[in-house]
């Protein structure tokens, strides 16, 4: 079952590091597991724990931050606010029941496409280890017909049927 | 929960980039998912097209925006970083505010990445599934309009620097310009000759540090550095480090009195590269611009000894006042400049650093810049190239190509000057000493203008070829007539044998490599190395000149090794980027800032200290935040903190994200197993 597993993961750049190694690691055709979606903010700082919260909730089974390294942020130290945050976030998430491994934070300069590759297999891997999240206790929703509050009216439907 | 898929009308465009994307991603299975499975989400059309951003396919959306009302337009292409501008001007020339339209990267974060077709393919459905969320969200913006200060700051005199300076200035700009050693110039000035034409490099530089020195709108701020880099494009506040010369720059003449009577000759490690001397007060050289002298600290005996020393230069200063200030002090110099064009050059790779070729360790091993500073008439030899002893000339001499470059244990990448300046140097030492010269190559790389003909008659003049990377060279005899030689041991991969040259000189062609401090200054101007450690550029092929960072230029060695007329041009190119800019008045930024909503905001002033750019202070009559969208830079941290909501980020708004996490979610990585 666990090897059957692919996990859907969030991932979150920064516009002016991570992003444009995730750039680099395709125009230099780097392959990596195609688990991890992408969201482009202008800095790890955007990060409102609200939205890894909401990922988690609507089906992915984990979440990578990532952003500039310390001292090189693009707006001076907003990554370390990121940082403090993740620390939080992990605390909060243990306490609710989650494992905190399913939120993992890296840095990855404009360069360092091959990293980054790198650091999305081992977290997919990792992720694919913990197994599936379902939390709050509900399948993912299915590829909508229409509205996503129908489609979760579907599957609800579903675990009804099963 | 969504209140806007009504009203909305959305068109979705899938590209296939040739095969880029087609060639991995099923994009009619994609196009298909967003018609059908998306139209609950106010998709009204998808469509598929080869390239999305040719002419036609711009018309295309153009078109659908004008004839079938779209509100919102998601483009399934390339990363944003590059065909977002595109796709958001066509958007514009239909009348559809630009803002509204979002990109999907299925490119480099789908097609090249991955192999699994099926797998890319579910991805890039969730990719658009998550664009098309957010895009409902997106709101109408309007760029912000900041005007650029016509003032520009270039970094480094050397000359891709000193090229972009003279052409601000030249258009009647005023340009400041830092230099760190106490004369423009750079590395060009230590060089004797320039391939593949042969012009004496200080034939074709002086007259343009001569013209810097003489500009009415060229400053100079010699033996100085950068310290502090505040504001934004159009409008930075910089801060230089003015160190002291221990000589008034208004009063000295540059008579070079001083430099004569002063009894101290130290090596000079930088611009002789360790092969010749200078005194303690001095010029770098006799053409140095501006021609002020420095006094070194370290060795004048007036600083070793303590006050009241010698002071040669002080008696013998002609001028009235006296230019000899021995208790100067360091300077901070404010300017406000619109643009900044980084030219900070490179440092030799250090041969030491490869121990088996014997550099510091044999005494007739010697360094490229050594052998070029030999060559140099105005040089410690006077032009003539000698075995270390200073006289005797050598009878053979082996010149070692991919000295730290091309090499995994020290640089992986080409230094792409060495070839050439091995090639040089054989040529000049054959023409000065008529010695037998033995090139050992790696690879000969003669791309560019008239290089190969020079390599050719280098050929023609018998300069002999070797084609492999040299194992060692050693100082150890076989017979006693070897004794005194040195060995180039090397298999030469033509013939398929090992061969021991021996020879009287090595010469090591020591590549570049990046400023041992460029992560330092990039971190003060707000932009990145590459792994190797060169500036990064924003675009490999279609942008080399400018950064991530607006109104920060790159020209020179700073961004890659080049050689010289690769640095004039980009060094022109700089400075024609600079002139548009001050041309235009003004810049359009990206519309990213945050707002708050007074209404909502308790006052708490959680996000009071989270603003790296003073953006947000408190008002204490009011009792709420104030945000200063000129100061914003739109990083969204404090949008993230404030507990009320009340801070608005645009663009990147929490209504956004959080539809576009529904969106990539709604989908999953292979349904159909997923749901069985």
């Amino acid at each position: 079952m666990a090897n059957d597993f692919e996990p859907v993961i969030i991932g979150f750049t920064c516009n002016w590091c991570s992003y444009r190694a995730a750039d680099v690691a395709g125009t230099t055709r780097l392959k990596y597991a195609p688990n991890v979606r992408l969201i482009r903010l202008m800095c790890s700082g955007r990060i409102d724990p609200t939205f890894v919260l909401k990922a988690l909730a609507d089906g992915a089974d984990g979440v990578l931050i990532t952003g500039c390294h310390p001292g090189d942020c693009h707006y001076l130290e907003q990554n370390y606010k990121a940082m403090r945050r993740h620390r939080l976030l992990q605390r909060t998430l243990a306490q609710l029941g989650i494992e905190p491994e399913r939120v993992h934070l890296t840095w990855a300069s404009a360069a360092e496409g091959a990293m980054l590759a790198q650091t999305i297999d081992r977290f997919v891997e990792q992720v694919r280890g913990l197994g599936p999240l379902r939390w709050p206790a509900r399948p993912r929703p299915a590829a909508p017909a229409a509205g996503h509050a129908e489609a979760a009216e579907a599957a609800q439907v579903e675990e009804a049927a099963s | 929960m969504f209140d806007k898929s009504e009203e909305e009308r959305i068109g979705v465009y899938v590209c296939h980039c040739g095969t880029n994307i087609a060639g991995v991603v099923d994009v009619g299975s994609v196009t298909h998912f967003a018609a059908d499975d998306l139209k609950g989400r106010g998709v009204v059309l998808s469509r598929e097209y080869t390239f999305m951003c040719s002419t036609t396919g711009q018309d295309l959306i153009q078109k659908d925006i004008l004839e079938q009302g779209l509100t919102r337009v998601v483009v399934a292409a390339c990363s944003p970083h590059l065909h977002e501008g595109t796709f958001r001007t066509a958007c514009e020339r239909a009348g559809l505010n630009p803002y509204l339209c979002e990109l999907a990267s299925i490119r480099e974060h789908v097609a090249w990445v991955h192999t699994d077709h099926a797998a890319a393919t579910a991805k890039a459905k969730a990719i658009v599934s998550g664009a098309v969320e957010r895009v409902r969200h997106n709101e109408p913006l309007d760029a912000i309009h900041v005007p650029i200060d016509a003032a520009t700051l270039v970094v480094g005199g050397g000359i891709a620097g000193l090229q972009a300076a003279l052409e601000i200035a030249d258009a009647g700009h005023e340009v400041y310009m830092v230099e760190r050693e106490p004369s423009l110039g750079g590395h060009m000035a230590q060089l004797d000759k320039t391939f593949p034409t042969l012009d004496c490099a200080a034939c074709i530089l002086t007259p343009k540090m001569a013209a810097a020195g003489a500009h009415p709108h060229l400053h100079l701020h010699t033996w100085s550095e950068v310290e502090k880099v505040e504001g934004y494009v159009g409008n930075f506040t910089v801060t230089i480090r003015k160190r002291p010369r221990y000589v008034l720059e208004d009063v000295c003449t540059g008579c070079g009195i001083c430099i004569e009577k002063c009894p101290i000759v130290v090596v000079d490690e930088v611009h002789e590269a360790g092969v010749g001397f200078r005194k303690s007060i001095y010029t770098p050289f006799t053409q140095a611009v501006p021609n002020i002298p420095v006094i070194d600290t370290e060795t004048c005996t007036y600083y070793v000894k303590g006050k009241g020393s010698c002071r040669a230069c002080e008696k013998f200063c002609p001028t009235e006042p006296n230019s000899i200030v021995f208790d100067q002090t360091e300077q901070r110099i404010t300017l406000r400049v619109g643009n900044i064009v980084l030219a900070t050059g490179y440092d030799m790779f250090d041969a030491r650093r490869i121990p088996q070729y014997g550099y510091g360790r044999l005494q007739n091993v010697f360094t490229s810049l050594e052998l070029e500073r030999m060559c140099n008439a105005g040089g410690p030899t006077g032009g003539r190239v000698t075995l270390r002893d200073g006289k005797t000339a050598p009878r053979t001499v082996g010149i070692i190509h991919c000295v730290g470059s091309r090499d995994r244990n020290y640089n992986n990448y080409c230094s792409a000057i060495c070839c050439m300046q091995s090639l040089k140097l054989a040529h000049l030492v054959r023409e000065r000493t008529g010695a037998e010269v033995y090139n050992c190559y790696i690879d000969l790389r003669t791309a560019f203008k008239d290089y190969d003909e020079f390599y050719q008659r280098v050929l023609d003049e018998g300069v002999h070829f070797i084609r492999g990377k040299v194992a060692e060279v050693s100082d150890v005899p076989r017979s006693p007539d070897e004794e005194g030689k040195l060995f180039i041991q090397v298999e030469d991969t033509l013939i398929g044998m090992q061969r021991r040259v021996p020879v009287d000189m090595v010469v090591l062609s020591a590549g570049l490599q990046p400023r041992h401090d460029a992560k330092q200054v990039g971190q003060t101007f707000g932009i990145a190395c590459s792994s190797n450690g060169w500036f990064i550029e924003k675009h490999a092929k279609l942008d080399p000149i400018s950064t991530m960072t607006e109104g920060v230029f790159v020209a020179g060695c700073a961004q890659g090794p080049k050689d010289i007329p690769a640095s004039v041009s980009q060094g022109a190119a700089a400075a024609a980027r600079v002139l548009m800019r001050i041309r235009q008045g003004q810049l359009a930024l990206e519309p990213v800032r945050a707002s708050v909503l007074a209404e909502r905001c308790s006052g708490c002033r959680l996000c009071n200290g989270l603003c790296p750019f003073n953006a947000i202070s408190f008002d204490p009559v009011r009792r709420v935040t104030d945000i200063n969208s000129a100061l914003c830079q739109g990083c969204g941290t404090c949008v993230a903190a404030c507990p009320a909501g009340a801070i608005q980020g645009s663009a990147f708004s929490n209504e956004q994200v959080l539809a576009q996490i529904e969106g990539l979610l709604l989908t999953n990585l292979e349904p159909e197993a997923e749901l069985a």
